[in-house]
């Protein structure tokens, strides 16, 4: 019997085309991660380089542009991406309760096997843990882009706001926790989209796409938590 | 060896089912999962009950009709492996078992373990062929085809429809078996000509059914009883975004 179906979806909005933009914007995120976390590392050549840092990214292409010009540029574009994956991260959610009447990997009645066969821990916390993160983002960019929170005390210099900052054990456990869950979504996520966008052409390419992944989150992992430690142990200092 | 099963049962497509207990004796450690059901039909018909409805055909591992989840898991618990070709050796004597159909929005149920998988022919009605005049047979060698593409369409070919990959997926998307088609014909000289619309047409009737995305979480490919690799969902995406920025009506 072949029944009549609803209208089609155009392909533009399928859930394919949809991966591949959460993809971009997720490899968009992750090469401004890589950027950010270099700068961080920055801490360790002293105060006069880490804030003549931070002022340069504002004179970027000066006069070209007018001051801090080259960096809302930038800002722009990781907001667009940023808002292009969760619009997507939320449509596909949307769409895979829609398929499994709302249960997703726990629709059968059976308690057997409930984990499944192989999926892995950072597979099925992609969406959970994509919120961590984002309400992670909020607090972090209030408290050091913004500086309306100000844990340890606020300050003109970039510099100050972080050591100040990290100076707090609970501002680093925070943070800790927080990159914890960006590990396990980059874990997955960085292969993810690498398959999403068609690169994923065997099984041997698997297996390395998986092991790129697992080597960039370490490598982003201990970059990101290598500052604040040493600000916490005393190494760093005003 | 004596089995203890749940299953469950629905009258009709409308009803509400509900999960039912029965025991089954002098069972066969050489007997396959669905003749240890048949029996049990056969006593549930003895007694004048009605019989558990389960799609079957070949027994063999080859049509793809069996569509059983069993402990949660579908086709059960042998890797490549279909439902009629498990056996119950794979169990223990008392062993209590859980055997559900396959459950995605797109696959109402119809009775008991049979489920609607026509959404699963109109993908494929939606453009995995190829249009060629018909006549005899070609001659063989007129279209040479690389040996590494007729593996890996062979490869896909062996797809045999059976709706697992849709069953195991945490999203209820049908990737896995599209991956499958579109990698089938794409990778064949004699797929080219409407490898774009293809892809294009075959991906919005999949979500047209209203199966979900794909996140390459590979519950799938671990229950697959074709061994269909995960890296022919990639090869949909692929053939996908190449085909969008292009459009489709090639096919004229
Ligand atoms: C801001 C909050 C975020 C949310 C809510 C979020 C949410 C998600 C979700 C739900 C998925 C998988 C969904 C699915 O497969 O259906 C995902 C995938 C992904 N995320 Fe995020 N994410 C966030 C931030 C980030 C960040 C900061 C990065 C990188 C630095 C990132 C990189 C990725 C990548 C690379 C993927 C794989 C894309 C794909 O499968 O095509 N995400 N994200
Ligand atoms: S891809 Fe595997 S699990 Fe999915 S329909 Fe084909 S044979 Fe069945
Ligand atoms: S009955 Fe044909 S594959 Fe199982």
């Amino acid at each position: 019997m072949m029944a009549v179906t609803a209208a089609r979806r155009r392909a533009t909005g399928s859930s394919t085309a949809l991966h591949g933009l959460m993809a971009v914007g997720g490899i968009i995120m992750v090469l401004f991660l890589v950027a950010h976390m270099y700068g961080n590392l920055k801490v360790f050549s002293g105060q006069a380089a880490f804030d003549g840092y931070s002022a340069y990214l504002r004179t970027i292409l000066e006069p070209l542009l007018p001051y801090a010009g080259a960096l809302w540029i930038l800002r722009v574009i990781l907001l667009l991406s940023v808002g292009a994956h969760i619009l997507a991260a939320f449509v596909l959610w949307h769409r895979a309760r829609a398929a499994t009447g709302g249960r997703g990997g726990y629709r059968y009645l059976s308690t057997a096997n409930r984990r499944g066969v192989q999926r892995s821990y950072a597979s099925f916390t992609m969406r959970w843990g994509g919120i961590t993160i984002a309400l992670f983002v909020i607090y972090h960019l209030l408290h050091l882009t913004v500086n309306v929170i100000a844990p340890g005390g606020a300050s003109e210099s970039p510099y100050t706001r972080m050591v100040n900052g990290f100076s707090i054990w609970w501002v680093v456990l925070s943070y800790a926790v927080a990159l914890a869950a960006l590990g396990l979504h980059l874990r997955h996520g960085i292969f993810s989209a690498l398959a999403s966008l068609g690169a994923n052409t065997s099984t041997t390419t698997r297996r390395r796409y998986n092991q790129a992944a697992v080597l960039v989150t370490a490598v982003l992992l201990i970059g990101f938590l290598v500052p604040p430690l040493c600000i916490l142990a005393g190494w760093v200092g005003p | 060896m004596k089995i203890t099963l749940r299953i469950w049962r629905q009258p009709d497509r409308d009803a509400a089912g509900a999960m039912a207990t029965y025991e089954v004796d002098g069972i066969s450690p050489d007997m396959s999962f669905l003749e240890m059901l048949d029996v049990l039909n056969e006593e549930l018909a003895l007694a004048g009950g009605d019989p558990v409805a389960f799609d079957h055909d070949c027994r063999e591992g080859i049509c793809g009709m069996c569509s059983l989840v069993i402990n949660g898991l579908a086709h059960g618990p042998e890797a490549l492996t279909t439902a009629c070709q498990l056996y119950m050796r794979h169990f223990t004597d008392g062993q209590v078992i859980d055997v559900e159909p396959w459950r995605a929005t797109p696959f109402p149920v119809l009775k008991d373990l049979v489920v609607d998988r026509g959404a699963l022919d109109r993908i494929v009605a939606a453009g995995g062929y190829i249009s060629a005049p018909t006549g005899a047979a070609p001659e063989a060698h007129s279209v040479p085809v690389p040996r590494k593409d007729a593996e890996r369409a062979f490869d896909a070919a062996a797809c045999i429809g059976c709706g697992a990959c849709v069953a195991a997926c945490p999203n209820g998307s049908a990737s896995l078996f599209l991956g499958a088609k579109i990698t089938h014909l794409g990778a064949l000289p004699q797929g080219q000509p409407e490898r774009d619309a293809r892809a294009l047409a075959m991906v919005e009737q999949h979500d047209a059914e209203g199966f979900g995305g794909c996140s390459q979480i590979g519950e799938c490919t671990a229950v697959c009883p074709a061994g269909i690799p995960l890296d022919m969902i990639s090869q949909l995406n692929h053939d996908v975004l190449a085909a969008l920025p292009r459009g489709k009506d090639q096919r004229g």
